[in-house]
C-alpha cells in the first residue's frame, strides 16, 4: 500500500493518467472534429449537414466511427504486408505521444519537458514516414503519387517552419512550451511577429497535409492518394491522425503565438482550446474556399518565398534582440 | 558493382473510366515520366448506345427522346436540332411563339449546362464549395423548366412542327425572378472564382489553344471563342428566333483555360439577355403549326441542320429515302472534336493539369459515344 501510495504521487502516476486522459481526448476531439468540419463545410455551402443521429447531428460521426469498426480489413493480394499494416500505427502514435507536451493550462500538461517544442515538432515529421510507407506498400501508382507528394510537400514546408519557430524562441530563449506561454502574459506574440505566425499557418496547413496544400489525397487527381487502398480501421487511423495532427498543429500556434492559456476571466483550459478550435475553423474556412494548388507551384511557393521570408524574419528577430 | 539497367523511364497511367475527374466513364491512358505527361490517348466507347443506329428502327417521332440522352446536359438544343431538321425536311414552319418558347428554354437550359459545367469544373481544380452554390441555382432553373417540360433533366419537349404544351404566367414570373437573382449570384462566384490568386495560378496559360489549331481540330463553342475566334451559330447561320435578339459573342484572348471560363461565364450573361428580350416581346399566337402530319413521312432527300449547343456545333443529317423510319442520322456533336484535341494538349503538362483541361473541354461523355 505504501508503495502504491507513493507511486501514485509520483511523475509515473501522473503519466498514466495524462496517457488515458489523452486517449480519451484525442478520440473525443477527433470525432468531434469530423462533426465541426462537416457542419462547417455545410453551412458554407448553404445546406444543413448532418441532421438525422443526434441533436444536429452531433453523433453522426459517432455512428461512423462504429460502421467503420465493423467493417473487413481488406488487405489487396499486391500489398508489401508488414508495411501495409504497421502504416496506420506508425501514423498514429508520434500524434498521440505530441500531447505529452502540449500546456492546457499552467496545471494541466503531462510533462513540462524542456525540449517540449523539438519533440513536437520531430514527432510531427514522423507522419510523412507513415504516409510514404502507405502509399509504397499500398503497390499502387495512385497511392505511390500520394506518398510522394507527401514527402516532398513535407520536406519543403517544415524548413520555413522550423525558421518561424526559431524567431519565437530566440525571443524566449527556451524550447520549453510552458516558458513560451510564460512570456506571453503581457502580450501576445502575434502582435509582435504577425509575419511570423502568417508564415507559421500556412506552413501548418502544408504540414497536415489541409487544402490547399491537400495535394497528397487531391481526390480529384489522386483518387484519394495515399489511402486509397485502406479500408475499415485501417483507414479510420488515417483519418484521425489527420484531424488530430491538425489540432497539434492548432495547439502549437496557439502557444507560440496566441498566448497559450492567458486570457481574462475564463479559467484557462477553456481559453486554450477556445483559441485552438478558432484556428481550426481557420484551416477548415481554407479548405472550403480554395482550389487545391497545383505541385509545382506549391514547392516554388516554398523554396522561392516562404524560406526567404522566414529566414528575412529571424535575421530581423536576432537584430532587433541584439540592439535591445 | 552492381549495375542497373534501367530501360524503361516512363510508365502508363491508367485515369479512368472510374476517376472522379473525368465525368463520366472517359478513360484517359496516360504515359508519364514521373508528374509530367508524355502522351495522353483517351479511350472513348465505355458509354456506347448506338443511338444512330437506333434511329434507323424506329420513326422519326420515337427518336425523339434519344436526343435528350445524347447530350443529358443540354438536351433542349439537341431536341431543337433534331426537331429542326425534321421540319426542314417535311417543309413544316414554326409557329412564332413556339419559336420563342422553343428560344427561352434552351437558352434556360444552356445556362443549367453552364453551371454544372462551372460546378465541375472549379470541383476539379479542388474548389469544392462552388459546385453546391451553382446546383442550388440550377435547382429553381430545374423547377422551371420541370414545369413546362415535365422533366428535370432528359429532356423530350420540342416536336416537329412546334412546342406540345405553352408556357403559363408563373413560369414567365419564375423565370424574370430567376434571372435577377443569378445575376446578383455572378458577383458571388466572381469574389470566390476569379478573384481567387490560386484559381489564377492555376488556369493563366495552362492548356493554350492557338486559333490554327482549333480551326486544324474542328473546335467549336466556347473553346473556338476562349481563343478568339467569334464563331457561333446562333450569329453566323442565325436560326429559330435567334436574329430578332440583341446579344453578343464573348470572346477570349489567349485560348487557355481561364479564357474558357471566362467566355462561359459571360455566355450565361448573354444567355439571360437573350431569355429577358424573347419574355417582352413574347407574340400571341398558336404554339403548334397546323400542316405536321401525324405520322411524318418525309419525301427522298437529305438535310443538315447545325444549332448551337452549350459546347459548340450539334450537327444533325438525316438521309431519308421516304419511309417513315429515317434511313441514316448522323450527329456530329461537339465533345468529340473538342476531346481529340486532348492529346496534343495534354503533353509536357501535369496530371494535376490535365484535369484542369479536361474540366475546360466540358466533355459529356454519352455525346461522345453516342
Amino acid at each position: 500500500m505504501e508503495m502504491l501510495a507513493q507511486f501514485l504521487g509520483t511523475e509515473g502516476a501522473r503519466m498514466i493518467v495524462g496517457l488515458v486522459g489523452v486517449i480519451a481526448l484525442v478520440s473525443v476531439n477527433a470525432l468531434f472534429l469530423i462533426w465541426m468540419e462537416r457542419k462547417v463545410a455545410a453551412h458554407m455551402q448553404l445546406r444543413p449537414g448532418p441532421m438525422e443521429v443526434g441533436p444536429h447531428g452531433a453523433i453522426q460521426t459517432v455512428a461512423d466511427a462504429l460502421k467503420l469498426m465493423g467493417k473487413e480489413l481488406i488487405t489487396p493480394d499486391e500489398v508489401d504486408k508488414p508495411i501495409f499494416w504497421l502504416a496506420p500505427i506508425v501514423v498514429f502514435l508520434p500524434v498521440l505521444l505530441s500531447f505529452l507536451v502540449v500546456p492546457f493550462s499552467s496545471t494541466w500538461i503531462i510533462k513540462d519537458m524542456n525540449v517540449g517544442i523539438v519533440l513536437i515538432l520531430a514527432f510531427s515529421t514522423l507522419s510523412v514516414l507513415a504516409i510514404l510507407m502507405a502509399g509504397w506498400a499500398s503497390n499502387n501508382k495512385y497511392a505511390v503519387f500520394g506518398a510522394i507528394r507527401s514527402v516532398a510537400q513535407n520536406i519543403a514546408y517544415e524548413i520555413p517552419l522550423l525558421i518561424t519557430v526559431m524567431s519565437i524562441i530566440l525571443m524566449v530563449g527556451s524550447f520549453k512550451l510552458s516558458d513560451i506561454v510564460a512570456a506571453q502574459s503581457q502580450y501576445w506574440f502575434v502582435l509582435l511577429q504577425p509575419l511570423a505566425f502568417i508564415l507559421f499557418i500556412i506552413c501548418a496547413t502544408a504540414e497536415t497535409n489541409r487544402a490547399p496544400f491537400d495535394l497528397p489525397e487531391a481526390e480529384s487527381e489522386l483518387v484519394a492518394g495515399f489511402h486509397t487502398e485502406y479500408s475499415g480501421m485501417r483507414f479510420a487511423l488515417f483519418f484521425l491522425a489527420e484531424y488530430t495532427n491538425m489540432f497539434i498543429a492548432s495547439a502549437v500556434a496557439t502557444v507560440l503565438f496566441l498566448g497559450g492559456w492567458h486570457g481574462p476571466f475564463l479559467p484557462g483550459v477553456i481559453w486554450f482550446l477556445l483559441k485552438v478550435y478558432a484556428l481550426i475553423f481557420l484551416m477548415m474556412w481554407f479548405r472550403w474556399t480554395f482550389p487545391r494548388v497545383r505541385f509545382d507551384q506549391l514547392l516554388n511557393f516554398a523554396w522561392k518565398i516562404l524560406i526567404p521570408l522566414a529566414f528575412a524574419n529571424l535575421l530581423i528577430t536576432a537584430l532587433v534582440l541584439k540592439l535591445r | 558493382m552492381i549495375e542497373y539497367d534501367i530501360e524503361e523511364k516512363t510508365y502508363t497511367l491508367n485515369l479512368g473510366p472510374q476517376h472522379p475527374s473525368t465525368h463520366g466513364v472517359l478513360r484517359v491512358l496516360l504515359e508519364m515520366e514521373g508528374e509530367f505527361i508524355t502522351k495522353a490517348e483517351p479511350v472513348i466507347g465505355y458509354g456506347h448506345r448506338a443511338h444512330e443506329h437506333m434511329a434507323e428502327n424506329r420513326n422519326y417521332l420515337q427518336f425523339l427522346p434519344n436526343m435528350g440522352r445524347v447530350d443529358y446536359l443540354h438536351a433542349l438544343a439537341f431536341n431543337q436540332g433534331y426537331c429542326m431538321a425534321v421540319e426542314k425536311l417535311i417543309g413544316v414552319t414554326v409557329p412564332e411563339r413556339a419559336e420563342f418558347i422553343r428560344v427561352i428554354t434552351a437558352e434556360l437550359n444552356r445556362v443549367s449546362s453552364h453551371l454544372v459545367w462551372l460546378g465541375a469544373y472549379l470541383l476539379d481544380l479542388g474548389a469544392f464549395t462552388p459546385i453546391l452554390y451553382s446546383f442550388d441555382d440550377r435547382e429553381n432553373l430545374l423547377d422551371l423548366l420541370d414545369r413546362v417540360t415535365g422533366s428535370r433533366l432528359t429532356y423530350c419537349y420540342y416536336r416537329p412542327g412546334g412546342v406540345p404544351t405553352d408556357i403559363d404566367e408563373e413560369f414567365i414570373t419564375g423565370t424574370r425572378a430567376f434571372i435577377k437573382r443569378l445575376r446578383t449570384r455572378f458577383a458571388d462566384y466572381d469574389n470566390l472564382v476569379t478573384k481567387n490568386v490560386i484559381f489564377i495560378n492555376r488556369t493563366k496559360d495552362v492548356g493554350l489553344i492557338t486559333k490554327d489549331q482549333c480551326v486544324k481540330y474542328g473546335l467549336t463553342g466556347p473553346f473556338l471563342r476562349g481563343s478568339g475566334i467569334p464563331y457561333d451559330i446562333r450569329k453566323s447561320e442565325p436560326y429559330s428566333a435567334y436574329p430578332l435578339f440583341d446579344f453578343e459573342i464573348p470572346i477570349g484572348e489567349k485560348g487557355d483555360i481561364l479564357d474558357r471560363y471566362v467566355v462561359r461565364v459571360k455566355e450565361m450573361e448573354q444567355s439571360l439577355r437573350i431569355i429577358e428580350q424573347a419574355l417582352d416581346k413574347l407574340p400571341n399566337g398558336p404554339i403548334m403549326a397546323e400542316k405536321v402530319p401525324k405520322r411524318i413521312k418525309p419525301a427522298e432527300g437529305e438535310v443538315y441542320q447545325a444549332v448551337e449547343t452549350a459546347r459548340g456545333e450539334f450537327g444533325c443529317y438525316i438521309v431519308s429515302q421516304g419511309d417513315v423510319k429515317p434511313y441514316r442520322i448522323k450527329l456530329r456533336v461537339p465533345s468529340f472534336a473538342n476531346l481529340s484535341i486532348l492529346p496534343e494538349l495534354a503533353v509536357d503538362t501535369l496530371v494535376a493539369d490535365l484535369v484542369a483541361i479536361l474540366g475546360s473541354v466540358d466533355v459529356v461523355v454519352p455525346e461522345i459515344d453516342r
